[in-house]
């Protein structure tokens, strides 16, 4: 049962992502560490962790393609479950400062000795110890999001409506987590890590470690999104995205199939953000900001909504824009993100991910066509797959082409 | 006829919207393995008769019953689909980004829950299934064409069979012949006479041709209540019938 899930998973598409993942989980690492400074081939540290980053963010976008693309939706609040997963690492990353801190405080982080608090508030205990912070990494959004959408599935918030709440989810948190006595270092969050199971934070093997755990995560969740979506289960998501009611008159409970995929991102959301704060050594209340989780919803619409690749490729791709627009032309940086996103919207509704499956595709029945005419037997191939096509119902399908043609459709 | 024997049974229902009675006092017997045809000017309440059955409206009062015993008003879409009850929409709704056949194989009859559809994998006898409707609604040769490409009369179609698919006890079908030619209509009526052979069903047509071809028991409903009952030339013959449909 298990292995034909995973199975499920792999195609060509899914071996090609897999072998440029693998090549760049041990390349830069390798280029890194391995490579003097001064050769061509030498990655440098801080190219290191800032890919890493945008690992973590393609990580979070994947988390939104599965909720957004899939099941239609349209999440707005998702930064605030990568910013939950970032603060449980945070808040193991602190106690590991022991007595390093400024104030030398075996058992208090720095801030609430500032604040004169007297002991560890009760929700800190346990995180002194790996496995607690990670397990609380996965729960604490997932128990968040389990509750945010048993209330809200339940009671049949849709499109736009529950895109605000999410909204609103995020927008709560932040200012809750702005207040000094929430015990979460108030506006200037947690930072001054030193180490990370028992490795310095700043040494170069723990940076390329935690870029290759990057990786690796990214790439067991797209595995997990992959065999989630090319299920049974996927193909129930992608009919209640396009007719949400005609899928309990089958018989279908919408809101069980919603808190799923929502639950599971919500966690995947936090996975990223954990792996997100080590490398970047501060966690505040601005990742609550209600304009990181819209930013998501922009790299996944750029990529390709529904491909899972594309949430990917347009996660890194935006991120690398961003990155040198904020050098070269720092004023023009948000005008280009909202002009990148008008453009894909009128122009490129299926992103990139689209476009280019969409000429791979023409170019495949054009060369068909040729074929046929030119005197070989086998007629021309049918209209392409559909995206959520499974693997394991006809030989014909196992080998489908990239998705030309669902374009996502609002629910009735 | 009595409840206890009935397979459907709606009991003085009524159902508001904003002051409007869209359904007044309507009561209705369907018998085990009965076909019966619903007809009525537009506006009658056909569809919002079938929105109550299904669970998508609740009604203000009345009482309705499935197989005598288990009362609809309380269940939801989803509970009252798994007891088999099983719709044809009036708009043909299919899901139009997935293949006929995934159209097919997720109206199947399996298990729905999350963990059940998720490590689902498809058996022979499923695929067989799948085939035998495909032929049935004579789609096999678009089984990979996507539902969204395909015509409003092989959409009504796809529809019905993800409706046989279901195999459900009672089938309801709103308008299943609109939008087709005549040789599609008259070959709608052949496979609904089919499928009445083992399956109570409740069609809703204003294409009397059609009703007629189903020679059934037609139940003409009029603002919201049942105006006459009885055969098509029984009801035809109704001064009141004729009134309503004239007066139109
Ligand atoms: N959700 C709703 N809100 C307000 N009015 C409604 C609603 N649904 C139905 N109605 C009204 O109730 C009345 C009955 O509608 P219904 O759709 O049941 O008629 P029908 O017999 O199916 O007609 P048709 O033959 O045109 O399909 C109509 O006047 C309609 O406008
Ligand atoms: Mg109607």
């Amino acid at each position: 049962m298990m292995s034909s899930f995973l199975f499920r998973a792999m195609d060509a598409r899914a071996g090609l992502f897999l072998a440029i993942m693998a090549a760049v989980i041990i390349l830069v690492p390798a280029c890194n560490l391995l490579l003097p400074e001064g050769s061509t081939f030498h990655v440098p540290n801080y190219a290191v962790t800032l890919m890493g980053k945008y690992l973590t963010y393609a990580l979070l976008a994947l988390a939104v393609d599965l909720v957004w693309g899939y099941c239609g939706i349209l999440s707005l609040g998702h930064a605030a479950f990568f910013a939950l997963g970032g603060y449980a690492m945070g808040m193991y990353l602190m106690r590991q400062i022991g007595t390093r801190g400024v104030y030398g405080d075996p058992i208090l982080p720095d801030f609430m000795v500032f604040l004169n608090w007297g002991e560890l508030p009760w929700y800190w205990y346990g995180f002194d110890m790996f496995w607690f912070a990670a397990l609380m990494v996965l729960l604490v959004p997932g128990v968040l999001a389990f509750v945010f959408g048993w209330f809200a599935f339940r009671s049949r918030v849709t499109g736009v409506y529950l895109s605000i709440i999410t909204q609103a989810l995020t927008y709560a948190l932040l200012l809750a987590f702005f207040r000094n006595d929430m015990g979460f270092g108030g506006n200037n969050g947690l930072t001054d890590f030193k180490d990370i199971l028992g490795f310095d934070i700043q040494a170069d093997t723990t940076r390329a470690g935690l870029f290759a755990a990057s990786g690796l995560a990214l790439v067991l969740c797209f595995l997990i999104c992959r065999a989630i979506t090319r299920s049974k289960l996927g193909k129930v998501l992608v009919a209640v995205r396009d007719a949400e009611s005609r899928t309990r008159f089958l018989g279908y409970r919408v809101e069980h199939y919603k808190l799923f995929v929502w639950t599971l991102s919500a966690m995947m959301a936090g996975i990223a953000g954990a792996l997100y704060v080590p490398q970047v050594g501060i966690i505040n209340p601005g990742e609550f900001a209600p304009a990181n989780s819209i930013e998501v919803v922009i790299w996944v619409a750029v990529g390709g909504r529904g491909t899972l690749v594309g949430a990917v490729l347009g996660a890194v791709l935006v991120n690398f824009a961003k990155t040198w627009f904020t050098a070269a032309l720092p004023d023009i940086w948000l005008f280009a993100l909202g002009g990148l996103f008008v453009v894909v919207t009128l122009f490129l509704p299926k992103g990139i991910v689209g476009i280019v499956s969409q000429g791979w595709t023409a170019l495949r029945q054009r060369k068909i066509s040729e074929d046929y005419e030119a005197g070989s037997d086998e007629p021309p191939s049918q209209a392409p797959q559909s995206p959520a096509s499974p693997a394991n119902v006809s030989p014909k399908t196992s080998s489908s082409t990239l998705p030309a043609d669902a374009e996502p459709q609002p629910a009735e | 006829m009595a409840r206890s024997s009935s397979l459907l049974y709606l009991d003085g229902v009524s159902v508001s919207f904003d002051g409007f009675k869209a359904l007044n006092e309507l009561s209705l017997t369907i018998a085990p393995g009965e076909m019966r045809a619903i007809i009525g000017p537009n506006g009658a309440g056909k569809t919002t008769m079938m929105d109550v059955i299904t669970g998508k409206t609740r009604p203000d009062s009345g009482e309705v019953f499935f197989n005598g015993t288990v009362d609809l008003t309380g269940e939801d879409e989803a509970s009252i689909a798994e007891l088999g009850i099983g719709r044809k929409f009036q708009k043909p709704t299919v899901f139009e980004s997935h293949t006929v056949w995934d159209n097919l194989e997720l109206a199947l009859k399996a298990p729905r829950g999350p963990f059940a559809t998720l490590f689902h994998v498809i058996s022979g006898a499923e695929k067989k299934q799948v085939d035998h409707l495909l032929d049935l609604i004579r789609l096999g040769s678009k089984r990979n064409e996507l539902a969204a490409n395909l015509s409003h009369g092989q959409k009504q179609w796809l529809e019905i069979g993800m409706l046989l698919a279901q195999d459900p006890k009672l089938l309801l079908v709103d308008e299943p012949a609109a939008g087709m030619t005549d040789a599609e209509t008259a070959e709608t009526a052949e496979l609904l006479k089919d499928i009445a052979n083992d399956h109570s069903v409740v069609v809703v047509e204003h294409d009397m041709v059609f009703v007629r071809s189903l020679g059934v028991k037609v139940t003409v409903l009029h603002e919201g209540s049942v105006l006459a009952e009885g055969s098509l030339d029984h009801v035809s013959a109704n001064e009141r019938v004729v009134e309503v449909y004239l007066g139109r």
